[in-house]
Order: C-alpha cells, then sequence, then structure tokens
C-alpha cells in the first residue's frame, strides 16, 4: 500500500478534527474533535514506522528499525488519557459555574 | 485488488463517514457513538498495520476508558438539544473553508514531494507491532519516559480531583 494513502486518509481525518474545533460551540464535542486529531496523527506514526522497517528489513532481517514510532504512539495515548481526565474535570466544573458548555460564554477569564 | 486494499478502503470511508457524522450530529451522545465508531476503525488500521499492541491498546485506552468517560460527563449535564443557541452560519462556513483550505494545501504538497513516491508500507508483515518487541524495547530504551508517564498520571489524577470537587 503506497504511504500517500496513508498520508491523504490521515489528513482528511486530521482536517475533519480542525472543521469541528472551529465550528461546533459545544465544549465537549470540541474536546471530541481534538481526540479525532490525536487519533489521525498516531495512524500516521504507525503506517511510517512500517514505511521504515519494511525498507530495513531488506537489508537486515533481524533489524527493529521503526519500533520508535510505534513506542511515540503509545506515550501519545498514555498523555491523552491523562488529558482527557483533566479537560472533562475542567468542563465539569465550567459547567457548574456556567450551568452551559457553550464555548461561547468562555470568552472572558474573569467571573 | 486484493483483500488488504479493499480491507484499507473500507475501513477508511468508515472512519471518514464517521468522523463526519461526529460533527453533523446534533445530540452529543451520537457524536460520541460515532467517535466510537471512528477508533474502532483505527483499530482495524493498526491490525492491518500488524501493530496488534496498539490496536488493542487504542480499543481499551480510547474506545473503553476515554468515550466512556465522555459518556459519563454528557450524561452528568443532562444537556438537551434545544437549548443550544442560534448558530452563526458564516462562521461555520467560514471554519469549513478554512479547514478545507488545510486539507488542500497538505494534499498538494504531498502530491509534490519527491520523497514520498514510490515508498510502500509494509502491510501484515514485520515483528515490530508486536508486544513482545515492543515491551523489550519499551522497558530497556524507553524506560525512563516510561517512569516518568507514571508521574504524569498521579499529577493527572490529582489535578482532575482537585479541580472537579466541590468547594
Amino acid at each position: 500500500m503506497p504511504i500517500q494513502y496513508y498520508i491523504y486518509f490521515c489528513l482528511a481525518l486530521f482536517s475533519i478534527g480542525i472543521i469541528g474545533v472551529l465550528t461546533r460551540k459545544n465544549a465537549i464535542i470540541v474536546f471530541m474533535c481534538v481526540e479525532l486529531m490525536l487519533n489521525a496523527v498516531n495512524l500516521l506514526l504507525v503506517a511510517f514506522s512500517k514505511m521504515h522497517h519494511g525498507a530495513a528489513l531488506a537489508g537486515n532481517p533481524a533489524t527493529t528499525v521503526g519500533i520508535d514510532g510505534q513506542l511515540f504512539v503509545f506515550f501519545i495515548m498514555v498523555v491523552a488519557a491523562a488529558e482527557v481526565s483533566v479537560g472533562l474535570a475542567i468542563i465539569v466544573m465550567m459547567y457548574r459555574n456556567t450551568h452551559s458548555v457553550d464555548i461561547n460564554f468562555l470568552n472572558r477569564l474573569k467571573n | 485488488m486484493n483483500t488488504i486494499q479493499v480491507l484499507f478502503f473500507f475501513l477508511s470511508v468508515l472512519a471518514i463517514f464517521s468522523a463526519i457524522m461526529v460533527l453533523v450530529s446534533k445530540n452529543p451522545v451520537h457524536s460520541v457513538l460515532w467517535l466510537i465508531t471512528v477508533f474502532f476503525a483505527i483499530s482495524g488500521h493498526y491490525i492491518l498495520l500488524n501493530a496488534q499492541f496498539l490496536a488493542i491498546v487504542n480499543l481499551i485506552v480510547y474506545a473503553g476508558a476515554i468515550m466512556v468517560l465522555f459518556l459519563f460527563v454528557i450524561m452528568l449535564m443532562n444537556l438537551n438539544a434545544d437549548t443550544a443557541p442560534r448558530k452563526n452560519l458564516w462562521m461555520k462556513l467560514a471554519g469549513v473553508i478554512s479547514g478545507g483550505c488545510f486539507l488542500m494545501v497538505l494534499v498538494s504538497l504531498v502530491r509534490q514531494t519527491v520523497e514520498l513516491t514510490g515508498k510502500t508500507v509494509m502491510m501484515k508483515e514485520g515483528n515490530i507491532g508486536l508486544i513482545r518487541n515492543l515491551g523489550k524495547a519499551l522497558f530497556t530504551d524507553f524506560v525512563i519516559p516510561f517512569e516518568i508517564s507514571s508521574v504524569l498520571f498521579l499529577s493527572a489524577m490529582v489535578g482532575a480531583v482537585v479541580i472537579g470537587k466541590k468547594d
């Protein structure tokens, strides 16, 4: 499978995430679109890691070139899990203060 | 067209359609369910790439834990759709146009790149995605970031409790 297909697919997912962040008003949906963008990048990292591994495998059958990309994806997932817990706590606190999750009510830091 | 290509295009179309449905759904619960479909499709892509550990971790962490957290928060808030304020159509259009411009610029960039021509991704072969090799690399070369991530989790846990606490 050519690498361009994966790049186009991940770009489409990433752009859908960007459009969601720019257009939706619900803070939870905006947050979900950020998760979508993270997943698009994860898939692209794995695809590139397999690309380099496939290229290096021809010279050395026991190589582990490209394993860094997959570990990077693992760490991105770790950080995303931590980020989601804190972010959802912030959204819950915002809902408790303003009784809404509309991001238009967040245009000022005061009050 | 062999089986892998058919699976690739099926999973891609499924993921993109579900991602669009995440955006256009009025009900946030439906958005969460469509996003779970996206994560399943991406896990299918990981399996196609023989990254088995990441496929399972993606299912467990994203579709299992994070999305359930989103569902809990949405159900905790009792949002109904008619309380949503009037949306500005021009702002929506501007967002779609800017996102489309971003997509167009990057696609044309990829099309012109000489370094990427002829490169192929190795499908369903290669053993770097197996848990044996990943674990070996994780506990030898990447053991310091692995331990630091535990501190990150502890701080995120403390932060979530402190922020969510009613004072």
